[in-house]
């Protein structure tokens, strides 16, 4: 079915007796090329650039000087120029994947500039503002690409391959990773993705694609001079992204087919409407744009789709993961907090709390609103760094590691608000569990190798969702389920991920009676089986039921501990949640 | 090089970072406000001297249009008496500019008004109504509009330069107009005044407070929409004020606010996005930086500016967590 993309490779035939169209063919596979790079930034990962046209310059200038200036081989600046493109995403990328979302935009406009700036002043290497003329046309197994009718075959190849690449990315752990990232970042480091790592990955091959795309841009018109690589460029193909619909490929095909045909009309009508010469389609762009963000946010494509009859998803069958038995011995330490102390700013959200938790038990953390329980669950998990004390799980210190590196030592949690990803089908939301599980990176997936691995882990989830109970509901979309089944769903999460001590935040919270007693008999059926479970509730009744052992907190202090009747007992633990006197 | 050139050179980058540092602290104020990276500030900039001279020469400019145009749509995106602020407005800029056409002193005020109602109206108009969207999606729509005001500030004005006649003419000493002790002295004064703004005046710390936490403030009755039209009322008026005084010294063009909202952008980045105090250091970091590139290698100072980032982004990425949440 992916296969009939191969069907564009007609389009050259179909168009052959007009050769304005097929010039508009080629340009449609280059500018699709480069849109589609911002499908893996901003549609997978959430991320956007402004130098995609920077990006492809180096691939277009590189390929330049090694043929007319050097008289080299087209291929080995094909070689450069990625090699250049990736050079530039490196360094752009790794100053800012870490930063806050809006850095990386950002600088990528001032490189863009600059970069245009250089183009146009180098004149002894880049020729200035005239450009460097009579490239060599491409030739493949003796072939000469020396027409627009061979050239389009040429480019339409290379977009149907990315195509079904970054097809095989969406349906992988990397491409749930990417919009895990986008949505909520803790969440997807919770289950081991390391956002600043995965980040700059999805940048190198988005500089990679408008690399080649430019080299192809070069070969094309055999010619390069700076004014495509400009800004106003960059902007184009974001316009095309997100008019189209920068969430799904499809969608940003769309938008790249449309604006290349509109791009070629609007240069033709407005200095005619207008009465003078200049680029004034920059400012159909930047009003289309305005239009769609305000009207469509999500591009034109989601409301064609809706016309479309739907494919019926496939349940996955088959083995899962290889599993790691729930192994060593009831009642050891498996789990271990010392002294742990946070203050924001001047308020002491958690003083010297120190607990233990020992495997196969349900240990419950409570206390009246504002204990600190949440932050203490957070300095656990890793969401926070302490500002002293330390903490162990199965006997290594983790005090200070990130969410992501703590994960894959055998700790899974949910959150107080469910983290999920409402665009993800139920099932896909559960295999981000399975992300630290397996292996499969950027090269395997996105040549198709991973299916064995992908199905596995589908297989893997969809077992976890059994055992919550919620599997006649895989492949609805997240966001459709009612507040109890997400809470379900958070830890049908946790299990896929094979971890063996459970954090559990508030799993109660908005659930009806009938559902309270279903996640206790789940947690406690768990415990037997030897998972280690730490959870923070308000609910009483729940806990009290539930619990072997509970921790009390009040003011960032711990102030109890020991079995549910015992603290219930407890002068001080009275005090705390009723106000008497102690 | 001599002394007089050094005192050259740190005069101009002085003038120039004063003018970064103002447009940085109009940006780092729309950012803490509503999310929004305000990319088409050099468009607002630009369009105060152009629109000023074209009012000295007798005509209407394109940019009273839009204006009004923006206006239009703002009092139908509003209902009731919140119609009242777009509608008198509009028809008081466009009497404003009937009147000005023959007089400077109104001309300069007719501009600057022009420029505020022009800034208020687009967040009215493309802003507010994608509440709630992502930064990415504020960014990308800020873009979008950089580009479009830029090619309708060439369709209004047309590709050439202008150089309108200073407000103060003669000079101080050689390299440092009266012109130029202008700008520094609205720089000083804008500071000054933005200070005592969010100090002592109820509505600055209204402000603040919504920057702060959006929720909260909203819970004690401060509107956001309020909070952002006051924002960019601010920011407009500084890059109205400083294109306006700018403009008799590095000439006008449609082009030319990108570039230096862009390094505005540079000086904003260096404080983090988030310190006023910082910000303002950091333009007269960019300025000076400009002005001696520009003496060694003029024909790379607007590229060389952007290595200023590779630092400051550096350390910000060597002190951030890797997850927020």
């Amino acid at each position: 079915m992916r296969y009939l993309w191969f069907l564009f490779l007609l389009l050259p035939l179909a168009l052959s007796p007009f050769p304005f169209y097929l010039t508009l063919l080629n340009f449609f596979a280059i500018s699709a090329l480069v849109a589609l790079s911002l499908y893996v930034l901003t549609g997978l990962g959430g991320m956007t650039s402004f130098a995609q046209a920077a990006f492809m310059g180096m691939g277009a200038y590189a390929t330049a000087l090694v043929t007319v200036k050097g008289g080299f081989s087209p291929w080995l600046g094909l070689l450069l120029g990625l090699l250049l493109s990736l050079l530039l995403a490196l360094l752009l990328g790794g100053l800012t994947v870490r930063l806050k979302g809006h850095f990386l935009p950002l600088s990528t406009i001032a490189w863009q500039v600059a970069l245009y700036i250089l183009a146009g002043n180098l004149v002894g290497l880049t020729g200035g503002h005239t450009g460097l003329t009579d490239l060599p046309p491409l030739v493949l197994l003796g072939l000469p690409l020396d027409s627009a009718f061979r050239y389009a075959f040429l480019g339409l190849f290379l977009l149907v391959l990315f195509i079904l690449a970054l097809g095989n990315l969406r349906r992988s752990r990397l491409g749930r990773a990417l919009l895990a990232l986008r949505g909520d970042a803790l969440a997807a480091a919770s289950f081991g993705v390391d956002p600043a790592a995965l980040r700059l990955q999805a940048f190198l091959l988005a500089g990679g694609m408008a690399g080649l795309a430019g080299f192809l841009y070069a070969h094309f018109l055999r010619f390069v001079n700076p004014t495509p690589f400009s800004l106003e460029a960059s902007i184009k193909y974001l316009v095309m992204a997100v008019a189209g619909g920068v969430g799904s490929i499809p969608g940003v095909l769309l938008g790249s087919a449309l604006f290349t045909g509109l791009e070629d009309w609007l240069k033709d009508l407005l200095p005619l409407f207008l009465g003078r010469q200049g680029n004034y389609e920059t400012i159909a762009y930047g009003l289309v744009l305005a239009a769609i963000l305000i009207l469509a946010p999500k591009g034109l494509w989601p409301l064609l789709e809706r016309r479309l009859p739907q494919g019926e998803g496939r349940l996955p069958q088959g083995e899962g993961l290889p599993e790691t038995p729930l192994e060593g011995k009831r009642g050891e330490v498996v789990l271990e907090a010392r002294g742990l102390r946070k203050a924001f700013g001047g308020l002491l959200a958690v003083n010297n709390v120190s607990l233990e938790l020992r495997r196969g038990e349900i240990l419950a953390l409570i206390g009246p609103n504002g204990a600190g329980k949440s932050t203490t669950f957070n300095l656990i998990t890793g969401a926070i760094p302490p500002d002293a004390g330390q903490v162990f799980l199965l006997g290594r210190e983790i005090t200070g590691l990130p969410p992501h590196r703590i994960h894959p030592l055998g700790l899974g949690r949910t959150f107080q608000h469910p983290h999920l990803f409402p665009e993800l089908s139920v099932l896909e939301n559960v295999a981000l569990g399975t992300y630290a599980r397996t292996r499969a990176g950027f090269p395997q997936v996105l040549l198709g190798l991973h299916g064995q691995e992908e199905a596995r882990a589908l297989a893997t989830a969809y077992r976890a969702l059994k055992r919550v109970g919620l599997e006649d509901l895989a492949l609805e979309r997240a966001e459709r389920l009612p507040a109890g089944q997400q809470r379900l769903l958070e830890i049908a999460r946790a299990l896929a991920s094979g971890a063996s001590v459970l954090l559990l935040d508030e799993p109660g919270a908005g659930l009806r009676a009938g559902e309270k007693r279903e996640l206790a008999r789940l947690l406690k059926s768990l415990a037997r089986e030897g998972y280690t479970i730490l959870l923070v509730d308000h609910d009483m009744d729940l806990i009290m039921g539930l619990a072997d052992r509970v921790v009390v907190m009040n003011y960032g202090e711990k102030i109890a501990e020991g079995t549910p009747k015992e603290v219930q007992r407890d002068p001080l633990v009275r005090a705390a949640y009723l106000g008497e006197a102690a | 090089m001599d002394a007089t050139i050094l005192g050259l050179l740190l005069l101009d980058g002085v003038q120039n970072g004063v003018i970064y540092g103002l447009l940085a602290l109009a940006m780092v104020l729309v950012f803490a406000v509503t999310r929004v990276i305000l990319v088409p500030i050099g468009e607002l900039m630009m369009f105060a001297p152009l629109s000023f001279i074209w009012l000295q020469e007798g005509k209407l400019p394109g940019t009273l249009w839009l204006a009004l145009a923006l206006g239009v749509l703002w009092a139908l995106l509003e209902r009731g008496r919140g119609r009242g602020l777009p509608l008198l407005g509009g028809m008081g800029l466009l009497l404003l500019f009937l009147l000005a056409q023959g007089s400077p002193a109104l001309a300069y005020l007719a501009a600057l008004l022009l420029v505020v109602y022009l800034g208020v109206a687009t967040y009215r108009v493309f802003f507010q109504p994608m509440r709630e969207a992502t930064v990415l999606a504020y960014l990308i729509m800020a873009v979008g509009l950089h580009v479009a005001y830029q090619g309708l500030g060439l369709v209004f004005f047309g590709p050439e330069q202008y150089r309108p006649a200073p407000l103060l003419p003669g000079e101080v000493t050689v390299g440092l107009s009266w012109q130029g002790v202008l700008v520094l002295l609205f720089a000083l004064a804008a500071v000054l005044g933005l200070y005592l703004f969010f100090r002592l005046s109820l509505f600055g710390k209204a402000l603040l407070a919504a920057a702060e936490n959006r929720l909260g403030a909203r819970l004690l009755g401060i509107r956001p929409e309020e909070a952002g039209m006051v924002a960019f009322a601010i920011a407009s008026f500084l890059a109205g004020v400083s294109g306006l005084l700018l403009a008799p010294l590095i000439n006008a063009a449609y082009f030319m606010g990108f570039m230096l909202g862009l390094k505005g952008f540079v000086a904003a980045i260096l404080g983090g996005l988030v310190s006023y105090p910082v910000a303002l250091v950091g333009a007269l970091l960019v300025g000076l930086f400009e002005s001696f590139t520009s003496f060694y290698a003029s024909a790379y100072k607007e590229a060389l500016v952007f290595l200023l980032l590779v630092p400051a982004l550096f350390v910000q990425s060597l002190r951030a967590r890797a997850v927020e949440e």
